[in-house]
């Protein structure tokens, strides 16, 4: 009863300024709305700028480094365990990029539990023969259906099926721009030396374009047997396995693991790729600071609105103490005000900041580095809006929180003496 | 003894701002129920600011002051904005309606406050206290739209919505004619003799308080006659 009645005369105050209030209300629903927009648009592009290279990176990637091995033999040697030994020169034996046993560690990676799937690959330079000129690149070797399962290889091929690569003999798919500089058009045959000084016929079924010159320009895909035919490998040879975990930040655990129980390198997502990261936390920080920033001024339009009402307000205020009204009654009133201005504003700046969204999502964005991009990205997070609602209250809050003490402090016996 | 509603037991006040001045000094009377009491004495011997006291509104005072047997030293804001919400009707020289709100609305709001009867029954006792006082035809009109000596009728309405113990006046005829001045004097007397209700007015009008049933007369913030 006492509730509905505090609430009565805030409405009725707040109706009775209802221009003022009005004002002060589009300042937090304009901030809101901006907050909203921007924080969609920056988390779009953070999603789609990662998405160039997390999509494309596996969550654990185990390999062989090439590299001297680390227990040298003088340090297994009896007569020396309590020496320090000293070795100069140390240089790589005969360790193979291969990795061993690689069929039995694909099933028992398959088989946990907190693996997506697994991809084999197999990388290896080769040059390509081009007139008199020959263009250093490399060759993946992959399973086409793997990789486009797991790290979307379909959406990057422009040009040609993803899919021919396994299905057409001796095929490759090449990177856009080193297919501009052979000149090759799909269908054509490309001529390519290895390192091992043999020289094959590819034909080309396709052009892959990640949008990224440096990789456009070296990298070509064809299928494992392809690429083990040309190292005149087994079929078993493979250079490395590409994970994709269920949950992207198991990746640095599970790569410690797999690197002990399959002695083998393994690297994480979160090391490959610790540049990305610093990017999006920075553009989401902008965002942030737009949007407070926003707020803070849509705060003191209502800090002001509340001290013009309390100022006019006096006797109303000294009146209502005197006939039975706290400060504490009159505190509330004014915080409601406050409040609703924040909760009604900050509503419809949230709609208004979704329908902004929603705008720069059909906003045209073609460009031949980004393939698969449409139009503008935008992050439908909910996350965002949960944040929106609670700044807008939290700054009318704190913008009401003054002016309320102010009201509730009012001597009704300097009001009324004063007439 | 049960029947005294005030009782002021030698209550002192000093302004100090900017030099001390001693504005009442050993202030001692009791006011039994159903007296109508007046205050009067010159400008400036301090009459208002006795009467902001004894309404529970100024606290910053020495001596001991008593409504309905309770003393009032020591309690809290809450639990006095309570008390003169129960036991005490205003009606100060301006009539302090609230703008926004309707004659009636104006009326309840002491009532819905102290949420002892429903809205619908707070809404009735406000329109029989504004028909007694010959303004139920004002009821739904803006308190901004009706004229001063309505004003002021209105703000004794409200002063009666509770059934307060004791009824402050602070010149309330002060800004009316003479006309609306005997009409608002009428209402006060026929709420003691119908109603047995207990008034203390300030006034310096004469007249006023001669046909008072009691007068306290006032001079350099004492009592020197009641
Ligand atoms: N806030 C104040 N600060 C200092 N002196 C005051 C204040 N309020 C009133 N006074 C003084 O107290 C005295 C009594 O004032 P008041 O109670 O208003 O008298 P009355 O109502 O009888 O005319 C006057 O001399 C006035 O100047
Ligand atoms: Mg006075």
């Amino acid at each position: 009863m006492n509730a509905r009645l505090i609430i009565g005369i805030a409405k009725s105050l707040l109706l009775a300024r209802w221009r003022q209030t009005l004002v002060a209300a589009v300042g937090v629903t304009f901030s809101i709305a901006m907050f909203i927009t921007l924080l969609s648009f920056m988390n779009g592009l953070n999603d789609l700028l990662d998405g160039l290279i997390l999509n494309r990176t596996p969550h654990v990637r185990l390999y062989n480094e090439i590299k001297p091995s680390e227990n040298q033999p003088v340090n297994m040697a009896p007569a020396f365990k309590n020496s320090y030994n000293f070795i100069r020169s140390v240089k790589a034996g005969t360790i193979r990029q291969e990795i061993y046993n690689s069929g039995p560690i694909m099933q028992a990676v398959e088989a946990d539990d907190r693996v997506l799937g697994v991809a084999p690959k197999l990388t290896t330079q080769v040059f390509y023969n081009e007139g008199s000129i020959d263009i250093t690149g490399v060759i993946n070797g992959i399973d086409v259906e793997a990789e486009s399962r797991l790290f979307h290889f379909q959406d990057y091929v422009t040009a040609g099926k993803a899919i021919d690569v396994k299905n057409v003999a001796n095929s490759i798919i090449l990177g856009k721009g080193l297919a501009d500089i052979l000149v090759a058009h799909v269908g054509d045959v490309v001529q390519v030396t290895t390192a091992q000084g043999e020289r094959f016929s590819l034909k080309v079924v396709g052009y892959f374009q990640l949008g990224i010159q440096e990789i456009d320009k070296v990298q070509s895909y064809a299928s494992i047997s392809t690429t083990q035919k040309l190292l005149g490998k087994p079929a078993n040879y493979l250079t490395d396995i590409q994970v994709k975990l269920k949950d992207l930040n198991q990746a640095p655990a599970v790569a410690k693991e797999y690197s002990r129980l399959f002695s083998a390198d393994a690297e994480d997502i979160q090391t490959a790729n610790s540049q990305f990261e610093t990017g999006s936390n920075i553009r989401t920080m902008i965002s942030y600071a737009v949007g407070v920033t926003l707020l803070i001024v849509a705060g003191f339009g209502i800090f002001n609105i509340l001290n013009m009402m309390i100022y006019e307000k006096m006797d109303s205020i000294a009146i209502l103490k005197a006939t039975g009204f706290a400060g504490q009654d009159v505190n509330m009133i004014f915080l409601i005000i406050a409040l609703s201005i924040g909760f009604f504003g900050g509503m419809v700046g949230l709609l208004l900041g979704f329908g902004f969204s929603v705008i720069i999502d059909h906003i045209p964005f073609i460009t031949p580095a980004l393939p698969t991009i449409k139009t503008f990205p935008v992050n439908y997070s909910p996350v965002f809006y949960m944040i929106g609602g609670s700044f807008s209250l939290i700054t009318t809050y704190l913008a009401g929180f003054f002016p309320a003490r102010k009201a509730s402090r009012v001597d009704p016996v300097e009001i009324i003496r004063g007439k | 003894m049960s029947d005294i509603i005030l009782e002021a037991r030698h209550i002192n006040k000093e302004f100090h701002d900017p030099v001390t001045v001693h504005v009442l000094t050993d202030i001692t009377f009791t006011i039994q129920k159903g007296e109508f009491t007046s205050v009067i004495g010159k400008s400036g011997s301090g009459k208002s600011t006795l009467l902001y006291i004894l309404s529970t509104m100024d606290t910053d005072y020495t001596g001991e002051l008593l409504i309905d047997n309770v003393p009032m030293t020591g309690k809290t804001d809450a639990d006095l904005a309570r008390i003169r919400n129960e036991k005490i009707g205003f009606v100060f020289q301006f009539h302090y309606l609230l703008n926004e709100f309707t004659v009636l609305r104006n009326v309840m709001l002491p009532g819905i406050k102290l949420n002892k009867h429903s809205e619908e029954e707070v809404a009735h006792r406000a329109m029989e206290r504004l028909k007694m006082l010959d303004i139920g035809h004002l009821a739904e009109k803006s308190a901004y739209k009706i004229s001063g000596g309505e004003k002021q009728r209105v703000a004794i309405a409200r002063a009666l919505i509770n059934d307060p113990q004791i009824i402050m006046g602070d010149e309330p005829t002060g800004n009316l004619d003479t006309k609306n001045s005997d009409l608002v004097f009428d209402i006060f007397k026929d709420l003691t003799v119908a109603h047995n209700q207990t008034l203390l007015i300030v006034t310096h009008d004469q007249s006023f308080a001669e046909n008072t049933g009691r007068v306290i007369e006032m001079e350099d913030g004492k009592i020197i006659r009641q």
